[in-house]
């Protein structure tokens, strides 16, 4: 058995959780003032 | 002497895929020592990398091999950092109205950061795509990090000492070199952690750049409320930019991790599947040409009625009893704005089902309609108007987005960056091209004595023209002639040899 194969890899979900939160909230900052934006639209 | 493979080569999947030719990556020569001429080309032998790694940081001269068990949903966050950074480059407008009153400029001048910005992005994205390939995510994210951001500390001091020539080099030199590698950086490493979607993958990462403008625009300008809006005030942004930039693509430089294989998903084909072309036989190629026309002409339709888009609005509707403010016309700017990103990640997505010259079909041939309809009935309806102009957006960010997917189909994996690289100059052309038909046939139809929509219906019919062009090219789009083929077996056998280096956990 390789060493790769005789212990499970580690847990990387957190890991995965804290990148996507990192890129995810500022991109969710610029999209809530985009929507505010863009309702102007519709109300100006 | 027959060379022999060697059991315990080291050989990252990225560097085979990239380097050619792959015998001289993964043989031994007479010996059993690495090939020196191969190592002193590569420099990803046995020693070479890892003493090239013992003195950087994060081993930045070392493609990062992501260890076993390494999620590839971990790469998409990674190449979103730095592509939500780079796409600040689209806000730049938020700093041109402070820094005209701050230091005396015109609305020309206030606008070169961002000119020489955009040419220096196609430049480096072009010349530099080799060397991204050759050193990997990890090296292109960094050099993109430290000139962006150095970018923005150069012109913090500039701001200070109100010596606008270190704005001008800071931002649209130094800090365009960042965009153009960092444009380029994760495309490759993307398709080949994703050979199942490259699609979707690209898109993502190519909506970051969209998206980059959507926070920069309002953080940007309330940093600017904060600080004020003089010299001192400017320089005070710039300085917080590039610091906070700078951690923000941190997470992309570590983050970031090359297949260990080429299948690193199972069930999903080989990222190796297919022709390979190298970045040099592909520009020799008339595919290569038919695209880099389909991308110039997608991007200048989109690029027209993006430029203009609030007076526009304001004009198509001047003499209806339902004019459009300025408030409104800023609205349908931000909406386009969307369409502009959801286009990047819902059309790319959908040309992983539908195929790659299917999807160009929609963008060119749909295109052409829509801008059709707003010509015939655009200043009847303005649902109509907003609605035909955020398919035509949703079809630019498409055709960005699709683009290295495309390329993948077409060329392999083995340089696709470097290719990608190539085809942005399409895009340099088109942010010419585009706005100048626009604003020039507007200007003059203004002199002759024209108003309200009639201003656009000449740029209309052009549009159509040019999207017709686009739409001809796809359809010269044909399998590369296998003269072109870089030597396949070669590269699959290299890429299968297990790596022995250690990972970057």
């Amino acid at each position: 058995m390789s060493p790769d194969s005789s212990q499970s890899p580690p847990d990387r979900r957190g890991l995965t959780v804290l990148a996507w939160a990192w890129v995810g909230l500022p991109l969710a900052y610029g999209l809530y003032e985009l929507v505010r934006k863009a309702t102007q639209l519709f109300t100006g | 002497m027959i060379p022999q493979v060697r059991d315990t080569a080291v050989v990252p999947f990225s560097r085979v895929s990239s380097r050619m030719p792959a015998a001289r990556v993964s043989y031994s020569g007479p010996g059993g020592g690495a090939d020196p001429g191969a190592c002193a080309a590569i420099a990803w032998c046995p020693g070479s990398s890892q003493r090239a790694g013992r003195y950087l940081p994060f081993r930045i001269m070392s493609p990062p091999v992501a260890p076993p068990g390494w999620s590839r949903w971990l790469v998409p966050p990674a190449a979103l950092s730095v592509h939500l950074s780079i796409g600040q480059a689209y806000a730049w407008s938020v700093f041109k109205p402070p820094l005209e009153s701050a230091l005396g400029l015109s609305g020309t001048q206030s606008a070169l950061p961002f000119q020489l910005g955009i040419v220096m992005l196609g430049l480096s994205a072009a010349f530099g795509g080799t060397l991204v390939e050759r050193r990997g995510p990890r090296w292109a994210m960094t050099v993109a990090l430290v000139c962006f951001s150095s970018g923005f500390l150069l012109s913090a001091l500039g701001a200070a000492t109100e010596q606008y020539w270190l704005i001008v080099l800071g931002y649209g030199f130094v800090g365009g070199i960042g965009l153009g590698i960092g444009y380029i950086s994760p495309v490759s490493t993307l398709i080949k952690w994703f050979p199942d979607r490259p699609g979707m993958a690209t898109g993502i990462a190519i909506m970051g750049f969209g998206g980059g403008a959507l926070i920069a625009s309002p953080w940007s300008a309330r940093m600017l409320e904060s600080f004020g809006d003089d010299s001192s005030g400017i320089a005070l942004a710039f300085l917080v930019h590039g610091l906070t930039y700078a951690v923000f693509m941190t997470l992309g430089v570590l983050l970031v991790r090359v297949p260990r294989t080429a299948r690193p998903v199972q069930g999903a084909p080989s990222a190796l599947a297919g022709p390979q072309v190298s970045a040099r036989g592909a520009v020799r190629t008339p595919q290569f040409w038919c695209l880099w026309i389909v991308l110039c002409m997608n991007v200048t339709a989109g690029i027209g009625i993006l430029e203009k888009a609030a007076p526009m609005i304001t004009d198509f509707f001047a003499g209806t009893s339902t004019p459009v403010s300025a408030t409104a016309a800023a609205g349908f700017v931000a909406l386009l704005s969307a369409a502009n990103m959801a286009g990047r990640i819902g059309w790319s997505s959908a040309s992983d089902l539908i195929g790659r010259k299917n999807v160009y079909r929609v963008y060119l041939g749909a295109g052409a309609v829509m801008y059709a309809l707003i010509a015939l009935f655009g200043d009847s309806s303005k649902p109509l108007f907003v609605l035909c102009a955020l398919v035509i957006l949703s079809f630019y960010g498409g055709g960005f987005a699709t683009a290295p997917a495309y390329l993948k189909d077409l060329f392999g994996t083995y340089q696709v960056g470097a290719i990608h690289g190539r085809l942005l100059t399409a895009w340099s052309t088109a942010g010419v091209l585009g706005p100048l038909i626009v604003n020039w046939i507007a200007d003059r139809r203004e002199e002759a004595g024209h108003h309200g929509s009639s201003l656009y219906a000449l740029s209309l019919v052009i549009m159509i023209g040019l999207l017709a062009v686009g739409f001809a090219a796809n359809e010269l789009v044909r399998p590369v002639h296998p003269r072109h083929h870089v030597p396949r077996a070669e590269t699959e056998e290299a890429a299968d040899v297990p790596r022995q280096q250690p990972e970057s956990a």
